[in-house]
């Protein structure tokens, strides 16, 4: 009876370790840079918004978060950058718990643009400074014109620019942190037509250059557009993730909608 | 400073001459009753109120000041008055977390501060009749002050959430993100007390200088303890609104660099 207990325990044991270490293989696997998110679960401790979030956010191209409103789009974009820590659960980037990095390392990597673009008082140039505050001149205007924008706005009273203008610029100035993943909120949500499309150009043009863009959106001919990846939330879990291609396929109502199948 | 004194008990004003001065309440509620502003009730109240409370302090003071008592007395009088002020901080600026705490901290650092100058340098003599006075010049007049830093850095965490979070997610730390509002609000809450410094003697003759003179004090020396007064009040506003904002803003952050979530329930 006692050795039975004691092979028990050693078999317990073994096949703990053996989950770990699985758990941590799938961690590499799924791609050096992809943020891997196990049994997260986030917002108000009595009323959380995410319940048991499992999913793997890859490390390249465009992946969007879809899905209804108060799904839990925003308070999952918002625990990549720290911005906000999980309730429980945990979250690895580039195979290591978020909760071991550094936040003021992590937010210079892992980059972030709002739906409002935050604008700080004095010009465009001075806002680049925040982020680089040794930034030259000659940096400045070549982020300038990365995003888009002229070269004579770097002068301009940030608080001046159009709605288009100010949330390029906002990229731009995150860019300056030579981010590995760029975070955006609805980033085109308060923005006209032709607005739209130029940052949403920009998002391309920047995962194609290898810097992996994870975007909120709510606007399914926008995901249309845009999405490499797909990861559709509802209710504060996952519904489906995939290509374009596997979720118009689904015959899960939400998940069509959510990514506009017809 | 034994003329300042001598001349304080030379300037007795005398029952009569007190009753006398009610006149001046007497107009203040004639004029509130002729132009029915409805403010007659509170003027009366309000100087019932200060009388009582002056005429109580000043008996209790006399026991404090006495240079036959230990100076105890007049510790345990500055340790309430701090916890006063403490109290009544935390009573206007509730949404603050750890408000009374960090209210504490603030007027004790800035007694020390300012207290440790005056006497470590010998500019008063160290009895009861001194410390009492200006423990409570330290904390009164700092009182006001420390209330508005702490709802102006309260404000500016909620209202301005999204310039301090942008700040946050381009990699600074909280107190990098944080520091034009605390800035913000330390120039708000010293300004005016600069201005009330520079207009002294041009726009207004401060209550100690006057009090010092009607009670017979040469002016020359009003103006000397007056000066004096001012820089305590100067360095007391700018050591407890300091204290206070530095600890507010590391209350206002978790140890991650995440600004948190404050309920503001009234700016009242």
């Amino acid at each position: 009876m006692y050795e039975a207990c004691q092979i028990s325990a050693k078999f317990v044991c073994c096949a703990r370790r053996r989950c770990a270490t699985i758990s941590a293989t799938l961690r590499q696997v799924s791609g050096t840079n992809a943020f891997v998110l196990e049994q997260v679960e986030a917002g108000m401790p009595d009323d959380p918004i995410l319940r048991s979030i499992d999913v793997t956010i890859p490390a390249t191209g465009v992946t969007v978060l879809a899905g209804p409103s108060g799904a839990g789009k925003t308070t999952l974009l918002r625990l990549l950058n720290r911005l906000d820590d999980p309730l429980s659960g945990e979250i690895y980037w580039k195979g290591r718990p978020l909760s071991d990095w550094d936040p003021t390392e992590l937010r210079r990597r892992v980059a972030m643009v709002f739906q409002r673009p935050p604008l700080f008082p004095g010009s465009v140039y001075e806002n680049f400074q925040v982020a680089l505050p040794d930034i030259s001149n000659e940096r400045a205007l070549h982020v300038l014109e990365h995003v888009g924008l002229s070269a004579d706005m770097l002068d301009q009273d940030a608080t001046t620019l159009s709605g288009g203008e100010a949330q390029r610029m906002c990229v731009a100035r995150a860019l300056l942190t030579e981010p590995e993943v760029l975070l955006a909120d609805e980033p085109t949500a308060a923005l006209d037509s032709a607005a739209r499309h130029t940052v949403e150009d920009l998002g391309r043009s920047l995962a194609d250059s290898g810097v992996a863009v994870v975007w909120v959106s709510h606007d399914t001919d926008q995901l249309r557009r845009l999405a490499d990846h797909v990861i559709v939330l509802a209710d504060g879990l996952v519904r489906a993730t995939g290509t374009l291609a596997d979720l118009d396929t689904s015959h899960d109502s939400v998940v069509r909608q959510s990514v506009g199948a017809a | 400073m034994t003329a300042v004194l001598v001349g304080i008990e030379q300037g007795d004003i005398g029952i009569a001459g007190l009753a006398a001065s009610g006149i001046l309440v007497a107009v203040a509620v004639a004029i509130s009753l002729w132009r029915q502003l409805g403010l007659a009730r509170s003027l009366l109240w309000a100087a019932l109120r200060a009388l009582v409370q002056l005429l109580l302090v000043g008996w209790v003071l006399q026991f404090v000041v006495d240079p036959d008592d230990p100076l105890y007395w007049s510790a345990l009088w500055i340790i309430s008055m701090v916890t006063f002020a403490a109290w009544t901080t935390s009573r206007r600026a509730r949404d603050v977390p750890n408000v009374l705490a960090l209210s504490l901290v603030s007027y004790l650092a800035a007694s020390v501060v300012v207290l440790g100058v005056l006497f470590g340098f010998q500019i008063y003599d160290f009895e009861g009749r001194t410390l009492v006075p200006l423990a409570g010049m330290v904390i009164g007049n700092s009182l006001a002050a420390t209330v508005l830093v702490s709802r102006q850095l309260l404000i500016a965490a909620d209202e301005q959430r999204d310039l301090i979070e942008g700040r946050l997610a381009l990699g600074l730390s909280a107190a990098d993100a944080y520091k034009p509002h605390l800035r913000q609000a330390l120039r708000t809450a010293l300004v005016p007390q600069i201005e009330t410094t520079k207009a002294v003697g041009i726009v207004f003759l401060p209550g100690a200088m006057v009090g010092l003179i009607l009670a017979g004090v040469e002016p020359s020396d009003a103006v000397k303890v007056q000066v004096s007064v001012m820089y305590l009040v100067l360095g007391s506003v700018a050591t407890t609104t300091a204290v206070m904002s530095l600890g507010i803003s590391r209350e206002l952050f978790t140890p991650a660099q995440q600004l948190r979530r404050i309920t503001r329930q009234s700016d009242s």
